[in-house]
């Protein structure tokens, strides 16, 4: 006799792609705000310091706000973790010839590709970002608290850091563009009617986050913004 | 001994009735004490061990291939029969009878094609209820077109694949059952014998095909729905792993085998493409709607491109010879009209063993009248399957067509009960000669298929096990250790042989098809026959003495399974050809070429209203030659009246 | 176009599940081909071949070989079924491929899907999904009449597109994950879109995805390469629905409550 006793959700692969879908939204969500936010800072010095300010004056929605996020993306990174490593254990031979990839659009067929590869990528970039301009513990690299304009400025003059959020943005821009695609499909909202309309908000959203974020360090490294 | 069908008298409407208010039961809380073997998981194999387990008996199911839903049954295109009369267009269970009496030329039971008739109807309730999604019209309620041999609509379909949405349909019941562990499913598990105690069917030994196992399996009941034989012929529309086996083995341990000379020719299949072919695809008989058939007149034609050919030297036979129907002649004469103009030297296409053995199925006409676009919106799918297989465009190049063998009326015996002469040991499905006489029509295979399956094995099974109880065989019973004893000799001396053989199974299969195909074909007569009759033994003997397998019989030996089931061939085509010469009439798909009026079938009902069941006598005294003797069950027909078909 | 090519033939053997397999070269026989024989063909050209040589030959599964029984199925130089689109093994013919051309045949790869030899996989972990729910429940001779619930064309044509699937697993073949979501999301959506369905959709849904779970297939991440080798063309759209089915099952779905019936 077979046992088909139903499992709880989260024992499942679509169960916990859907909580990855759903968490990857709200990070989905910040990172839209976030970007701009950011674009504050070609209003100058005191702009973005007035904006860094009202948000910490309320230092306990601040901190709920961190709280959920970091919960989103320990949850969003640990049940990916957990998807590709039963994947791996289903999938333990390659092929001898990898075959030519499915009939896609280029650039969805690379942000699928990469899929895997951006997410740890933008783990390192997410923890540099952090200390380098939430904490300022990176060495090297002066960092004021509160000084919103200067830190930023400072640190995207220095070439490196900021071709490290250039590269880090655009690969966050693929992740968001597949991934915005694929949580209709994960959430099971997907509909052949809305299919097109989905993939074109998708990317303008994603186009307009990565723009942001590309634009201010490249920029500030251009020397168009300067302290 | 005298064959006695059992079938219930008094008017034929109430029989089923009446007789399944007169069987015996057996009561619920016994049932679970019955086992019941069911070999196969096509239609009728499915629908009936599911159905068996659902009243409650245990049921242990066995398929050759590697799931139950992969049966040959999965193959079927066109669509089943229902007397529903949904379209008001006057049919009725008598109207479904009839025609089913009529096209089988008047070679079947009466009463079980009444019967057939009336279940059909409950066969489509079944089905929609088990999820098979039916085309259906606007306004939700069932679709239905219209299929050879009958005058209503009433053939109800899954695209192009009603077969396949059938046997899913009953796949799923049985895993339901399978599930609640009512049902015990062996796959890669083939029958190689029946063990029979105390004239009683007392259950199966197999091969497992995977380990080389070969073991004994007991129960109450045995039904053998293993499907037809028509891989006798190796090239056929079948499944590879279609074979006779089972119900050969069933024949040789005494189950009579009925009318084996009936096998249907269906005359729209893709042509062979050289040796190496291994099956023949069957195209909807549908194309004949609009194809135009024809072939050169002159033989010098044969391999000019066709569209240089003029109007005046093709040769539209069908269309020249039977002017009424044309093109739409019934599948058993526009097959021979083929072979016909082929022997002449008529035919198209590659050629094999010195015969071009292709027509034309002509669509330029219909492309000029109702456009492309039209022509494709019908026959699209069908187009594309032809392009895929021979890599030719029926759109600019006309298709080549040529019959194969696609089904086999012929069977084991069975009586009104679907029981053989054997007790305990049931026939259901295409491997029971029961219901389709000399000629089956179209989108009825399916509906004999679930009508044994759902509605009528679960009745009489419970009749006979009522009557005859459990059966008291155990494991170390003679007849068990005996017949295990001798399935397993016959492998390991098939093994021996192979080591020294210098030819390969498939070698002597062909041979063997080759042989039966040219004189037990789609025209027969009595020279020919008896020429096969000659060479069969002799290719037999040398099979026996140079047959090449490699391997072991203790693991995966495809060798082996095709060995085991040739050698089973070889005595099954002799016993064809045997059959088609004793038959002197003209019959449906047995056509007599010494009886024929202009190419049409001559019954000799005065002598031939009969069933031919012929008795294994291995190479016994009784055996007036060969190893057979015949039986016969004569055939009445009370309510439909012997007429000879004419479509001139 | 040529009659017959050669080819160079490379064969995946295996003994048996735990046998760790490998290539072998074949290209000896695989000489003289003709463009019309199917690669099924072919294959019995090279096993003919292989047996007179006095060599074990390639073990495949096949059996209709007109594309509908789902028992066929090969991996050809990385691709399930082949290159040619919606197209089983059995229907892929020889003229697809050039003269010389390298091929590697491998099985389909899965741990879900034990090899049993050579190119022979254990594909017996779809039928226990469709075991753990893949049905409606209903005995013969209790249905009522086909016509009493009328299903909408549209509703009755979007079953037959997932009923469509022939279970041949390419889906798992093509899958980086091996997971079996396309053949599942297929069956689930068949019955869950036709009315007769509806009693048991929420059980079907999570007791089906249960089992998939069970027979270690990974998780759908929408790479919908399993669209691209379906030889029936079944839509990733079923994933999508399926997803959305069981999401909305573990929300609502209270299991029966056992009790004894009827005996009373």
């Amino acid at each position: 006799m077979l046992k088909a006793e139903p499992l709880p959700l989260l024992a499942t692969g679509i169960g916990k792609k859907a909580v990855v879908a759903i968490t990857g939204l709200v990070l989905y969500g910040f990172v839209f705000v976030h970007a701009l936010g950011n674009l504050q800072v070609f209003l100058g010095r005191e702009a973005i310091k007035a904006y860094r300010e009202s948000l910490h004056s309320f230092p306990k929605a601040l901190w709920g706000a961190r709280a959920v996020l970091l919960v989103c993306l320990l949850t969003h990174v640990t049940l990916t973790i957990d998807i590709a490593a039963k994947a791996r254990a289903a999938r333990t031979t390659r092929y001898k010839v990898s075959a030519p990839i499915a009939e896609q659009g280029i650039l969805q067929r690379y942000a699928r590709k990469t899929m895997v590869l951006s997410g740890p990528i933008l783990l390192v970039y997410i923890m540099f970002h952090l200390a380098h301009l939430t904490a300022g513990v990176v060495p090297g690299l002066p960092f004021k608290a509160g000084e919103v304009y200067d830190n930023l400025v400072r640190g995207f003059q220095n070439p490196m850091v900021a071709g490290l959020y250039i590269v880090a943005n655009l690969l966050l821009g693929l992740h968001l563009y597949h991934g915005g695609v694929a949580l209709f499909q994960t959430l099971g909202l997907r509909h052949p009617q809305w299919d097109a309309h989905t993939r074109h908000a998708a990317f303008l959203v994603t186009a307009v986050v990565t723009a942001t974020n590309v634009i201010i360090p490249t920029t500030i490294a251009a020397g168009l913004i300067r302290q | 001994m005298e064959l006695r069908s059992n079938a219930p008298t008094g008017p034929i409407e109430t029989r089923w009735e009446r007789h399944k208010a007169d069987i015996k039961l057996v009561n619920p809380a016994n049932k679970r004490k019955y086992e019941i073997i069911v070999v196969g998981t096509g239609l009728a194999g499915g629908a009936g061990a599911a159905s068996l387990a659902d009243l409650g008996y245990k049921v242990k199911a066995f398929c050759y291939q590697d799931s139950a839903r992969r049966a040959h049954s999965i193959a079927a295109q066109g669509g089943i029969n229902a007397a529903k009369n949904y379209q008001g267009d006057g049919d009725s269970i008598y109207r479904l009878f009839y025609d089913t009496v009529k096209g089988g030329d008047f070679r079947a039971r009466e009463s079980n094609v009444y019967r057939l008739a009336q279940v059909s109807v409950d066969i489509i309730d079944q089905c929609v209820a088990l999820g098979v999604p039916f085309a259906r019209e606007y306004g939700g309620l069932l679709a239905n077109r219209s299929f050879g041999g009958a005058q209503v609509s009433r053939t109800f379909y899954a695209r192009g694949q009603t077969g396949q949405q059938l046997l899913l349909g009953a796949y799923s019941h049985l895993s339901r059952t399978i599930a609640e562990g009512k049902v015990e499913l062996r796959t890669r598990c083939e029958m190689i014998d029946l063990i029979v105690e105390d004239n009683r069917a007392r259950g199966i030994v197999t091969r497992d095909l995977v380990t080389g196992k070969i073991e004994a399996h007991l129960a109450d009941a045995v039904v053998l729905a293993t499907g037809g034989y028509g891989n006798v012929f190796y090239l056929s529309t079948n499944a590879k792993g279609c074979n006779a086996t089972a119900i050969w083995r069933a024949h040789r341990r005494g189950a009579f085998f009925a009318n084996p000379c009936f096998t249907q020719i269906h005359p729209t299949c893709i042509p062979q493409a050289g040796v190496y072919q291994s099956k023949l695809t069957l195209m909807s008989e549908s194309l004949r709607n609009d194809g135009r058939v024809w072939v050169p007149r002159k033989k010098e034609d044969c391999t000019r491109d066709p569209a240089s050919i003029p109007e005046r030297d093709r040769y539209y036979y069908l269309e020249e010879k039977y002017p009424a129907f044309g093109n739409l002649m019934p599948r058993d004469i526009a097959s021979r009209q083929a072979k016909f103009v082929c022997d002449q030297g008529l035919g198209v296409g590659p050629e094999i063993n010195g015969v071009r053995r292709g027509v034309y199925l002509d669509f330029a006409d219909a492309i000029k009248r109702d456009g492309k676009q039209a022509i494709a919106d019908r026959y699209g799918n069908l187009f594309d399957m032809y392009q895929r297989i021979t890599g030719e465009d029926p759109y600019r190049v006309p298709m080549r067509i040529y019959p194969a063998t696609h089904y086999t009326m012929g069977g084991l015996w069975v009586d009104y009960n679907l029981m053989s002469n054997i007790p305990g040991l049931f026939v259901a499905g295409e491997a029971n000669f029961s219901d389709h006489g000399a000629n089956r029509l179209g989108a009825s295979a399916l509906m004999q298929g679930l009508a044994d399956g759902f509605f009528i094995l679960p009745y009489v099974i419970g009749n006979y096990l009522a009557q005859a109880g459990k059966s008291k065989t155990t494991e170390s019973s003679a007849a068990v250790t005996t017949t295990l004893r001798e399935a397993q000799t016959r492998f390991r001396k098939l093994i021996e042989i192979g080591q020294k053989g210098s030819r390969t199974v498939d070698d002597f299969h062909r041979k063997l098809g080759t042989l039966i195909w040219d004189h037990c074909g789609m025209a027969r007569n009595p020279s020919g026959l008896k020429s096969a009759l000659g060479q069969i033994p002799e290719l037999r003997e040398e099979f026996y003495r140079d047959v090449k397998i490699t391997g072991s019989g203790e693991e995966l030996n495809r060798e082996l399974e095709k060995a085991g089931r040739v050698a089973d061939f070889f005595e099954l085509g002799e016993l064809m050809c045997r059959d088609a010469l004793e038959r002197d009439e003209s019959c449906g798909c047995h056509f007599r070429e010494d009886h024929q009026a202009d190419g049409e079938c001559v019954r000799d009902d005065e002598h031939f209203a009969h069933v031919a069941a012929w008795e294994w006598c291995g190479q016994g005294p009784e055996a007036r030659d060969g190893n057979h003797k015949q039986h016969r069950e004569a055939l009445s027909f009370e309510y439909v009246k012997m007429a000879q078909r004419s479509y001139k | 176009m040529a009659e017959t090519i050669d080819l160079k033939l490379h064969v995946w053997r295996q003994k048996g599940p735990s046998d760790p397999g490998k290539f072998e070269d074949y290209s000896q026989y695989a000489k003289g081909i003709s463009t019309h024989a199917s690669f099924l063909e072919f294959l019995d050209v090279v096993n003919e071949r292989l047996v007179l040589a006095n060599q074990e030959p390639i073990v495949f599964d096949h059996d209709c070989r007109e594309g509908i029984c789902g028992m066929c199925g090969i991996v050809i130089n990385g691709e399930p079924h082949g290159p040619q689109k919606a197209t089983t093994t059995c229907q892929l013919h020889m003229r697809t491929f050039r003269n010389g051309e390298e091929l590697w045949v491998e099985p389909w790869r899965a741990a879900a899907f034990p090899v049993i030899r050579d190119l022979s996989v254990d594909r017996s972990a779809f039928d226990r999904i469709i075991q753990a729910g893949g049905y409606i429940t209903a005995r013969a001779g209790a249905a009522p009449d086909a016509n009493a619930i009328p299903i909408p064309k549209r509703l009755a044509d979007e079953a037959m597109d997932a009923a469509t699937c022939i279970g041949c697993g390419a889906c798992v073949a093509a899958c980086p994950n091996a997971s079996a979501s396309l053949f599942m999301a297929a069956k689930i959506g068949h019955l869950n879109t036709l009315p007769q369905g509806q009693a048991e959709r929420d059980k079907r849904t999570l007791a089906m995805v249960a089992q998939h779970e069970r027979e270690g297939f990974g998780a759908c991440s929408n790479h919908y390469l399993c669209e691209a080798a379906c030889p029936k063309e079944i839509s990733v759209q079923w994933i999508a629905r399926m997803n959305r089915d069981l999401l909305k099952a573990a929300m609502t779905y209270k299991p029966e409550p056992q009790r004894a019936g009827g005996d009373g």
